[in-house]
């Protein structure tokens, strides 16, 4: 009953919208946008669900109790910041090239959404299960780069430009060991298609034959969402907020909530391509298959949380350095001992 | 070849890791620093002018608002010089109770150097952890003194009052705790080897370089120079106490910030021996002094280790009721004089970890 609840919910619309005797392409049209609906009310949801969340993790780590006043435990905090920020007047610096600064926060938003459309969050609930998903969504979240290089190029501040130079830099730099580090799987499993990849984790998770990628890859994906120890681009203490220097009230909202949409996607992806998706672990099969996606994605992100309340900042020549000299190489080396892997398990017929 | 420029960039005043309002002009290529004009002064408030219309007794809580982080080694500074010119004799038990709220007041002024350090390299946890102890520290301090920072309690010919009862025993509690606390900050902060990274070996200092441009302190202390004026020169009963000077070797910004981790245990060595001491001791906690003050004409110099360096006091009296001119050696501000040369070459990260681990606090740079 649980496991089928969200699948359940689009066959009933889809049966609904059949009795009204409209042509089948229209209601297939209206059950898929639908779907897009619903994960984008999700998304923008959960984006204000983990700003709470980090701030909970943070504060227990910092021997503080963190938000507790708004709502019970605090947990309407977000939404209240989100209202007060909505009210706050849009100051546009002088000499700012206007169309562009603010456009790029509301564009920020858009590879994110994208992205989620291939994500599967359970068994048969992907929105679309395309055959090249991995692809797509690589190429989609990337996008996200020029949109950090628009506001800080537009706000014609010293301390923006500086900031998304910085985005640029990071994110060409670690986009080819985050690549390189799926490839491993992809090579395994011969598709681009999520639930192909999957499927293939359905007895063993990728985690634990290609270890070395899973860590290639979160360390890469930290890096690309702009988190500490990499979050130069930001880097507070240097460069007071990079890109976002200029913005305030809901501009600047919109660019700290996408962090926390790409921390989800990070994670997901992170979920599908090494710790096996939507399968239950040890059998536990009565547990519906979305919860253990999120859960699965839950902990991943609280880790990354982890690691912002942990680690310092890392030096902009040191982050070239580990991404060039160490995550490429590693990254090489594991595709090229994966392809050798291959190749003997077929000699032997396995 | 690609036609490239050098730009200007205004690092401060209102930037979130100069310490208060320091304004930094650097000339960058990409994010490497060609030049680095270092500009203060947004704080002055002509404390040392100030102090020329007031009486002795009245300067003391200008003095405060110089290093509001260690309020209390500043008072003393300035005490120690006035008593030193009217050769008034401190009684014993305030000479502990100053020695032990001066050893508490570099303590906190360390713990949040340290916490501030963990910020400045971009551990936001590092700061708030150091926070925890600090706290507990103000707590102390504001039992005994009446107030958080700016604490006016060293007073011409010895302290405001005696400590309240059961405060040394809080004290002494605190005391055997910190040493937990300074090892938590070393697995959260120094031992990590992204912290490592970014500050060793940037920013040297040669000892020679130290010494010529009169840095002092643990700034002077991290480039390997023993030189600390309660063990070079004791003042006040500083000779009675066993504790160690420490000592860097790179001069680096780690070292710098080392230097200060391990100065706090040595804080904490001597706030035990002094409360294992003062219960011996009995007594009033002020010397007989007039009701109005009136040192003889003439003038003084007196300097003592503060959490920044040498503090020197320099006081010339006129026989009148009020000093005729109270002039200043801050060590913060002149620990930042080679600041432009130790900029040249590193990155923009570097210049606030550099700047961190000088530890300035611009009430007393600008004073």
């Amino acid at each position: 009953m649980l496991e089928n609840l969200f699948v359940g919910i689009a066959d009933w619309l889809r049966s609904l919208l059949g009795g009204l005797g409209t042509p089948g392409e229209i209601n297939e049209a209206i059950v898929m946008l639908a779907k897009l609906v619903a994960i984008l009310v999700f998304i923008l949801v959960n984006a204000l669900w983990l700003v709470y969340m980090e701030r909970k993790v943070a504060a227990y780590m910092q021997a503080r109790i963190g938000p507790n006043r708004v709502g019970p435990k605090g947990l309407l905090q977000t939404t209240a910041d989100i209202g007060k920020l909505i009210s706050k007047e849009i100051v546009i610096p002088k000499k700012a090239d206007v169309v562009v600064f603010l456009l790029a926060p509301v564009l920020i938003f858009v590879p994110t959404l994208m992205v989620f459309a291939v994500i599967p969050f359970g068994k048969n609930m992907a929105a679309i299960d395309m055959n090249i998903g991995v692809f797509y969504l690589l190429a989609i979240a990337s996008l996200s780069t020029l949109f950090f290089w628009m506001g800080g190029w537009a706000s014609n501040s010293k301390y923006s430009l500086i900031g998304s130079m910085r985005v640029v830099a990071q994110m060409v730099s670690y986009e080819l060991p985050l690549v390189l580090g799926l490839l491993g799987v992809v090579m395994i499993v011969g598709s681009l298609k999520m639930s192909d990849i999957i499927a293939a984790q359905e007895h063993t998770w990728f985690i634990f034959t290609q270890p070395i990628a899973f860590l290639i890859y979160f360390i890469a994906a930290v890096a690309e969402t702009n988190r500490t120890p990499f979050d130069l681009v930001e880097g507070e203490s240097e460069i007071i907020a990079g890109p976002y220097t200029e913005y305030g009230g809901m501009a600047f909202a919109m660019f700290f909530l996408a962090e926390y949409a790409n921390i989800m996607v990070i994670c997901a992806m992170a979920t599908i391509m090494f710790l096996g998706g939507w399968h239950a672990p040890f059998g536990l099969d009565f547990i519906p298959s979305w919860v253990w996606f999120f859960l699965k994605m839950y902990i991943l992100i609280f880790i990354v949380m982890q690691f912002r309340w942990t680690y310092p900042r890392i030096r902009v020549d040191q982050l070239m350095g580990f991404g060039w000299k160490v995550l490429v190489p590693l990254a090489l080396a594991n595709i090229f001992i994966t392809g050798i892997g291959m190749k003997i398990y077929q000699a032997i017929g396995w | 070849m690609l036609r490239t420029q050098e730009y200007f960039l205004n690092f401060g005043p209102q930037h979130p890791s100069t310490h208060g309002v320091f304004q930094i002009i650097l000339t960058l290529d990409g994010e490497r620093i060609v030049k680095a004009e270092p500009v203060c002064g947004y704080l002055h408030r002509g404390i040392e002018k100030l102090a020329e219309s007031r009486t002795y007794t009245q300067v003391i809580p200008y003095t405060d608002r110089m290093d509001y982080l260690a309020a209390m080694l500043q008072n003393l500074g300035y005490v120690q010089a006035v008593e030193k010119m009217m050769g008034i004799e401190v009684p014993e038990r305030a000479e502990y109770l100053r020695v032990i709220s001066g050893e508490l007041s570099r303590l906190t002024s360390h713990v949040l150097a340290t916490g501030v350090y963990a910020l400045d390299i971009g551990g936001f946890t590092g700061f708030l952890l150091c926070f925890r102890e600090r706290e507990k520290m103000m707590d102390l301090l504001e039992e005994l003194t009446g107030s958080r920072m700016t604490l006016s309690y060293a007073r011409i010919g010895g302290v405001a009052d005696d400590a309240p009862e059961g405060w040394l025993d809080k004290l002494d509690k605190l005391m055997d705790e910190m040493p937990g606390y300074i090892e938590e900050y070393n697995g959260l902060i120094t031992g990590n080897e992204i912290f490592q990274a970014r500050t060793k070996f940037v920013g040297q200092l040669k000892p020679e370089t130290a010494v010529n441009y009169s840095l002092s302190g643990p700034v002077l202390r991290a480039s390997g120079v023993n030189y600390d004026l309660r063990k070079a020169k004791p003042y006040g009963i500083y000779d009675r106490f066993d504790f160690e000077v420490p000592l860097g070797e790179n001069g680096d910004c780690f070292d710098r910030f080392y230097c200060r981790v391990l100065e706090m245990e040595q804080s904490v060595k001597i706030i035990k021996q002094a409360i294992e001491q003062i219960k011996e001791v009995d007594g009033p906690v002020m010397a007989k002094v007039p009701k109005v003050l009136k040192p003889p004409k003439g003038e003084v110099y007196h300097e003592i280790e503060t959490s920044k360096g040498i503090i020197g006091y320099y006081v010339v009296s006129d026989g009148s009721n009020k000093p005729y001119r109270v002039h200043v050696r801050r060590p913060s501000f002149i620990n930042l004089g080679y600041l432009d040369e130790m900029l040249k070459g590193y990155l923009i990260a570097d210049v606030v970890a550099i700047l961190g681990s000088i530890d300035i606090v611009l009430g007393e740079v600008d004073c």
